[in-house]
Formats: structure tokens, sequence, C-alpha cells
């Protein structure tokens, strides 16, 4: 069995190593952290839980700060619309 | 309510000194970091047990203090009591002190210009911090620009991490640095490290007196194709996948500001004890400077021993040393004017609420923006927006109220019995 773990980004199923950051996962995948008020796509700025431009939905819940948050097997993200 | 001793904000290198120093002598001593692991960000991430890192957190572990991760204070509701948002559980705490120590560190300043709100753009520690968190910029090109000794670590670091890196933008000028390296003939050991940067970057050209004025959007227009960089007299395009970009750091104070410690400049002001205008609230690290570790680690110490009532005298001197690099950096690394033109009026400033340059035209201060703008209100509660403005317009902050987070509202609204019954 590989390594590392499952997750889910948008719907779609991604491997990632143990100790990946969730930022840095919707990063690999290609899919943006949240959307902003005029429709831009944003990913992690600062990676210190102070810009919150890492916010999205983790496990159902909105505004996830994602770049001080692990991933877990079965984790779900989605982008924050 | 959890009580101690000793409560300790940030789990860096001031707070691991701080903690350590007063457990050790028998303080029950309480740690709170917004981080899922202690380290702060320059002890970030595994790797590097030895050294420094490996023995300050192995003496940490065992010094008795205990420490709560993913823990952010967001008020101070009654003196000596914080409520802090546990992120695992989703729910509020409070916690009672009889001293408390703020080693909340610094964040990294950012100025708005063309195009740096594209994914692909991030700031210079944040990148470090991402590539520790698992990001891979192997064989990526990555252009390091902005000011600060940061930019020449990070490029060293992205570098051994497989990166290509394509150069290092400092604005700061060749005169101002070199001035900076004399400055540093008795402390040969930050002579060393810089040139050890310097060799880790081979052949990387480090480009002195050079900014950023637009990050360049690839074809598909959510990309990074390259950034354009000038060195004020002529601009040039070079190609890049990845920009880290930060102007220096500035000190994390919306707790000292909330907790009224009297300030000097952007500073916690303190005294040779590292306490503040408040008797039972000590400041170490970069909120009272950007000192950097040594710095960190020397004020972290002494405010453990004062908090457990033992002198400490004998740190006087490499404290003095701490104070004295940090003014040191201000003075090499301060802002040229030149930046402020790089705000183009059709740049995003507040990113949280998308608010253009050109929407601030006619205001003359920060709450008159808010009002009209929404610049400013959105969930970083102008952490980013708010020093850029300070340095573009020297617009000052607005008052800091609680929460100095944004937190779930049953968070909020939580009385302090349920917060009783959430035991660490």
């Amino acid at each position: 069995m590989a390594e590392g773990m499952l997750i889910y980004i948008n719907g779609k199923v991604v491997r990632v190593e143990e100790g990946t950051v969730v930022a840095v996962a919707l990063l690999q995948a290609g899919a943006a952290c949240r959307t902003s008020v005029s429709g831009e796509s944003r990913t992690a700025l600062c990676g210190m839980g102070i810009c919150f431009e890492c916010r999205a939905v983790v496990n159902g819940e909105m505004h996830r700060r994602t770049c001080q948050l692990l991933c877990v097997e079965g984790m779900t993200v989605e982008t924050e619309p | 309510m959890i009580a101690a001793d000793v409560v300790v904000v940030g789990a860096g290198p001031a707070g691991i000194a701080a903690a350590t120093a007063a457990a050790e002598l028998g303080q029950r001593v309480l740690v709170l970091d917004d981080n899922p692991s202690a380290g702060g960000q320059i002890w970030r991430g595994s790797g590097a047990q030895g050294g420094a890192k490996g023995k300050a957190l192995q003496r940490f572990a065992r010094s008795g203090a205990e420490l709560l991760t993913g823990c952010r204070v967001f008020d101070v509701p009654a003196p000596n009591v914080l409520h802090a948002f546990r992120e695992d559980s989703g729910k509020a705490i409070a916690v009672r002190y009889r001293q408390l120590v703020l080693a909340t560190g610094a964040r990294e300043r950012f100025l708005p210009f063309p195009g740096w709100t594209l994914p692909g753009v991030f700031g210079v520690g944040a990148l470090q911090a991402l590539v520790k968190g698992g990001f891979s910029v192997r064989r990526k090109r990555v252009v390091v620009a902005g000011s600060g000794p940061l930019l020449l670590a990070v490029g060293a670091f992205l570098r051994s991490a497989g990166a290509e890196v394509v150069s290092v933008a400092e604005q700061a000028s060749e005169g101002k640095l070199a001035g900076f390296s004399v400055s540093l003939w008795s402390e040969p050991v930050k002579l060393m490290q810089g040139l050890k940067y310097r060799i880790a970057l081979g052949g990387v050209p480090y480009r002195t007196g050079c900014w950023p004025v637009e990050a360049l959007a690839g074809s598909d227009g959510l990309s990074l194709r390259g950034v354009r960089l000038t060195n004020g007299r002529r601009s040039w395009e070079e190609s890049c996948d990845l920009l880290a970009c930060g102007f220096h750091l500035i000190p994390n104070t919306e707790l000292a500001q909330l907790l009224g410690c009297a300030f000097d400049g952007d500073f916690v002001r303190v005294d040779a004890d590292q306490r503040t205008s408040k008797p039972d609230v000590f400041c170490v690290g970069e909120p009272t400077g950007i000192g950097g570790l040594d710095a960190a680690l020397v004020q972290g110490e002494i405010a453990g021993l004062v908090c457990a009532k033992q002198p400490a005298r004998s740190l006087q001197r490499r404290a003095n040393a701490g104070r004295r690099f940090a003014a040191q950096l201000e003075k090499a690394f301060a802002l040229r004017p030149e930046l402020k033109t790089i705000a183009r009026p059709e740049a995003i400033v507040c990113r949280c609420e998308d608010v253009l340059l050109s929407e601030l035209e006619g205001q003359s201060e920060f709450r008159e923006a808010k009002i009209q703008t929404r610049c400013g209100m959105g969930a970083c509660q102008a952490r980013i927006c708010g020093p850029a403005l300070g340095f573009l317009f020297n617009w000052k902050q607005t008052s800091v109220r609680p929460p100095v987070f944004p937190v779930p509202l049953e968070a909020l609204c939580m009385n302090d019995d349920e917060k009783i019954e959430e035991k660490a």
C-alpha cells in the first residue's frame, strides 16, 4: 500500500503525505482555498494564520484556516465560495 | 477555568525560553499557541532535531510547562483572564494567569502592487512555511523579493528544497547593506550566517536596490508567469512559477494593545526585566523590536526568570546586544519611499474586501476609509492592509477591540461556567 493518506478536495480523491498542511494539499491539487468577494481565486498568502486567505470548507465547516491545519485521512476540503 | 502561575502566549523561541525558565523554577506554566505544534515560525516543522532548536524543544518538554496547541487567544474579558478558541473542539476556554508573557511573534509586511493577489504569490516566510508543510518546490522557478534578512535565508532554503531560485531582489541599497555588515563586526556569528546563505545560494543573483512592481499572470489568468522588477531606473521581467515577496517583519501586538500596554512606536515598551507598563504582563521577542532568534531567546529567558522571582542580571549583556541588532536591522532594511509608488490605482489593497487603491482616493484616514469602502473590515481585521496603509498614507490603525481574531459566534457567546468545564 502506498504511504500517506487519502483526502477529498472538491470531491476528488487526492493522496497526500503524512504531515501535509491542508493549504498545501489545495495548492498541489491546483485548487483555490477561497473565492474573493470580486470572484478571484485565492490561495494561502502568509502561511501563518494571519491573512485568512487560506480559509476553506473543511469537513463541512466554513472558514477553517487551512495553513494551520494538518490533513487527516478521509478529510473533505472544499474551496470556499 | 484553567489557572496557571505563568501563562505564555506563543510557542516560538521566545515563548519556549520563557516557559522553560519559569517552569524549571517550579512555576506552573501554561503555553498557548495557535499552530498545530510548538516552534513558532523559525523553528517550524521537523528536521534539524539536533542543534539549538532540538535542544530547546527537548528542554521545554522536560520542564513541566504545559502546552496547548491549536489555541488562539481572542479576548481579555477581565483582569488576569484570557479567552481562547480551541481549533480541535471548536470551543472557547477561559485561562486565569498570575503573570502573562506575550510572545506573539511577528508577521511579514506586505505591500500591494498589481498582481500580488494571484495564486503563486506568497510571503517569503510563508513559502518556507508551506514547503515545511509539504509543498514541493522541486524544479519550480522562484523569485524571492522584498526586504529583510529572511530573503537570503529563504532563498537558500528553497534552493536546498530543489527550487530553481531565479533571483533574490532586496529593496535596500547596497550602501545600506554594507553599513549593516560593518555594524556586525562584533557579531561574527551573524556575519558568518549571512555568508553561509550567500554561499548556499551559489550563482543566484542577489540584487540589492531592486524591488517588484508587478506580478504577471499566465494565459489562464490564474497562475503566475513572472514578475516585473525595477531598480528605479529601468524595469525588466523575470519568468517564474512562484513569487515569494515580503517586506521585512512587523510585530504582532494586537493582544498587547488590547491589554493596554504602553508602546514605543510600533513596539511594546518593556523594561530590562521585559516587563510592560502593566506590572503582571511581560513581552518578549519580536513585539518588542524585530531582533531575531538570539534576542527572542534571551528576552524569553529573562522574563521566565523574573516571573519566578529570580535575578536575570547576568543576561543583560546579551539582551543589550539583541536590542542593538534590532536597531541595526531596522536601519538597514528601512523601506525606500519609491515603494509607495508600486501600489497602482488598479491594485487591490484590502484582500479581504477587494478594495482597490483607487477606491481609497479622497479618504483622509483609516476610520473613514473603513466606513466608506470596507477597507480593513474583513476577516484579517486589517492585519495585512493596515500596515501597508500605514506605510503608504501614514494612516494609523483604529483601536483594537475583542475578539482580536474572528471566532464562531457560539464560542463568543459561551459563558465562563461553560468554559470552566472545558478542561485542557
